[in-house]
């Protein structure tokens, strides 16, 4: 695998920034194409791909939680005096969840997540590719894509649903929190209203695209690791541009997702 | 000492406009301490790296036991690497796992060791290094010295006949110094290993060099005995060994 160089420059002209956007979209492709191509090879990392699951899920568990309570809170607080203007309270249940479930839940997770672990892959990878730990994987004859990028990005995109499921989950509870303090409405209610405004249509497409904001958090982690070089400055480097460049990446696909999703499920438009 | 194991021809690398390696030719022979010398930045680390496969050269040959070791696939790539040890300048220890897991990492991935087969050799193998006692520490916990020496079992415990040493004694103290080269000579002749070793330390090489060559800006600028390279009249010789002779000697006076 032959990954162009970047060269980081301080003061940069708008002709390096060009390049160095450019080398990044093709080092972007040859490091999946490479991920492609190694994640039919054996041997299957199963206790690597375990391990940074549960690591993944402890490292990101808190913050999620706090960030769906607040978010299914906020939501219904907000929505709740412009329902009643129109007097439809009744949809409250109906607006909060559709938001949440097709939307809010998969991408505020997504762009959390990528905050939390595409950093902490990118350090993680980067600090060992400066001290030579990759380049003694690589001359102990052990493949170090395999295990350390492929297991990685294999976690976080099965890890990513997972916690997305659980923040719909904790946000309804805000929600339906936020519900009683303003309004006297039983939870038999809301959760039969809640039930009853999601369809196929909502719930699927999102939690699908989950595992590609899972893939681009661990793909990009690993690439700026993996390519890392200049020392420390490089890992720190590293850690950042990782961070934005999956956010960016996620909000992008993001954009595509729902246009391809109302496209495949026009019912949700 | 008589086959050539490893040989060098005519190897170039060069870094975008810099010239690293000009037409180097090596022949390091069965059982042997081949030494190479030179200040920092003249190539020698990439010398090793271009061994290993860790970098392409431009140009060249190497071979290893007569085979081509460039344009191999990966995997036969993989198949003559694990017939080597390569100890790096920081011991490059994998931060996450422990001594034992740093030792036994190559040995689960690679062969098909029992687990209390793994305990022994890791025993037996820190022990050659004198270090049975840290087993269970993280490499946070160990001294530079320590560090060298546990990477330095962790490159034998695979009995590779050739050991690439990437400057052992750096950074360390003179008496840790003294220690890990008379180390890298006891194992060498315990498990008759064929070395070449990177340094700048004229006490390391003068302890385990059988032979040693001079690398100045890419070009090979004497090639010898450490006593035929240190009494050299060459100017770059004189310079480069008049400052390491200077410590060399103190230390000695010290001891």
């Amino acid at each position: 695998m032959k990954i162009p160089k970047i060269k980081y420059l301080r003061n940069s002209s708008f002709q390096d920034k060009l390049q160095f956007f450019f080398l990044t979209i093709s080092g972007l492709t040859i490091f999946n194409i490479e991920f492609l191509k190694q994640l039919f090879t054996f041997p299957v990392e199963i206790e690597q791909i375990k391990k940074h699951m549960s690591e993944l899920g402890v490292k990101t568990f808190s913050i999620v939680s706090i960030m769906g309570f607040i978010l299914g809170f906020i939501l219904a607080l907000q929505s709740y005096p412009v329902l009643e203007r129109f007097g439809a309270t009744d949809f409250l249940p109906a607006t909060v969840s559709i938001s949440i479930i097709r939307e809010l839940a998969p991408i505020l997770t997504a762009l959390i997540f990528a905050g939390r672990v595409s950093s902490g892959i990118g350090a993680e990878i980067s600090s060992m590719r400066v001290s030579e730990q990759i380049d003694a994987m690589e001359v102990s004859a052990i493949n170090p894509f395999k295990y350390l990028v492929v297991s990685r990005v294999f976690a976080t995109s099965l890890i990513l649903p997972i916690l997305t499921i659980y923040v719909i989950m904790i946000s309804l509870i805000g929600a339906f929190i936020a519900v009683i303090m303003t309004d006297n409405m039983s939870l038999i209610y809301f959760l039969n209203a809640v039930i009853a405004s999601i369809a196929f249509g909502d719930f699927i497409p999102a939690i699908l695209k989950t595992f590609v904001f899972g893939y681009i958090v661990g793909i990009v982690g690993s690439y700026k690791g993996y390519t890392a070089d200049g020392g420390t400055e490089g890992v720190g480097r590293a850690s950042t541009t990782a961070v934005v460049l999956a956010s960016l990446l996620i909000l992008i696909v993001d954009m595509v997702m729902v246009k391809i999703t109302v496209w495949l499920w026009p019912s949700i438009g | 000492m008589s086959n050539p194991i490893i040989e060098i021809k005519n190897l170039e690398k060069s870094f975008g406009e810099l010239r690293i390696l000009n037409k180097i030719s090596i022949n390091v022979l069965e059982g042997e301490n081949f030494i190479v010398f030179g200040q920092s930045g003249t190539g020698k680390s990439v010398l090793l790296k271009c061994i290993v496969g860790l970098l392409e050269p431009d140009a060249g040959e190497i071979n290893i036991y007569g085979k081509s070791v460039l344009n191999l696939s990966n995997q036969k790539l993989n198949e003559v690497r694990k017939s080597m040890g390569f100890l790096f300048q920081g011991a490059a220890l994998y931060d996450s796992m422990s001594v034992r897991e740093n030792l036994q990492f190559p040995l689960i991935r690679n062969y098909n060791f029992t687990k209390e087969e793994l305990n022994q050799k890791t025993i037996s193998t820190l022990s050659m290094v004198g270090l049975e006692n840290a087993i269970d520490k993280m490499p946070s916990e160990l001294s530079g010295g320590m560090r060298k020496r546990i990477g330095l079992a962790r490159s034998i415990i695979t009995e590779p006949k050739i050991m690439l040493y990437d400057e052992p004694t750096t950074g360390l103290d003179p008496i840790t110094s003294k220690e890990i080269s008379v180390l890298i000579l006891e194992l060498q002749k315990k498990l008759n290993m064929t070395a070449i070793v990177v340094t700048h330390d004229l006490l390391c090489a003068e302890i385990i060099a059988d032979r040693a060559i001079v690398i100045d800006k890419g070009d090979i600028v004497q090639e010898g005995t450490i006593k035929e390279l240190t009494s050299s009249d060459n100017k770059l010789l004189r310079n480069f060994f008049s400052h390491d002779i200077i410590k060399s000697c103190l230390f000695l006076v010290s001891c």
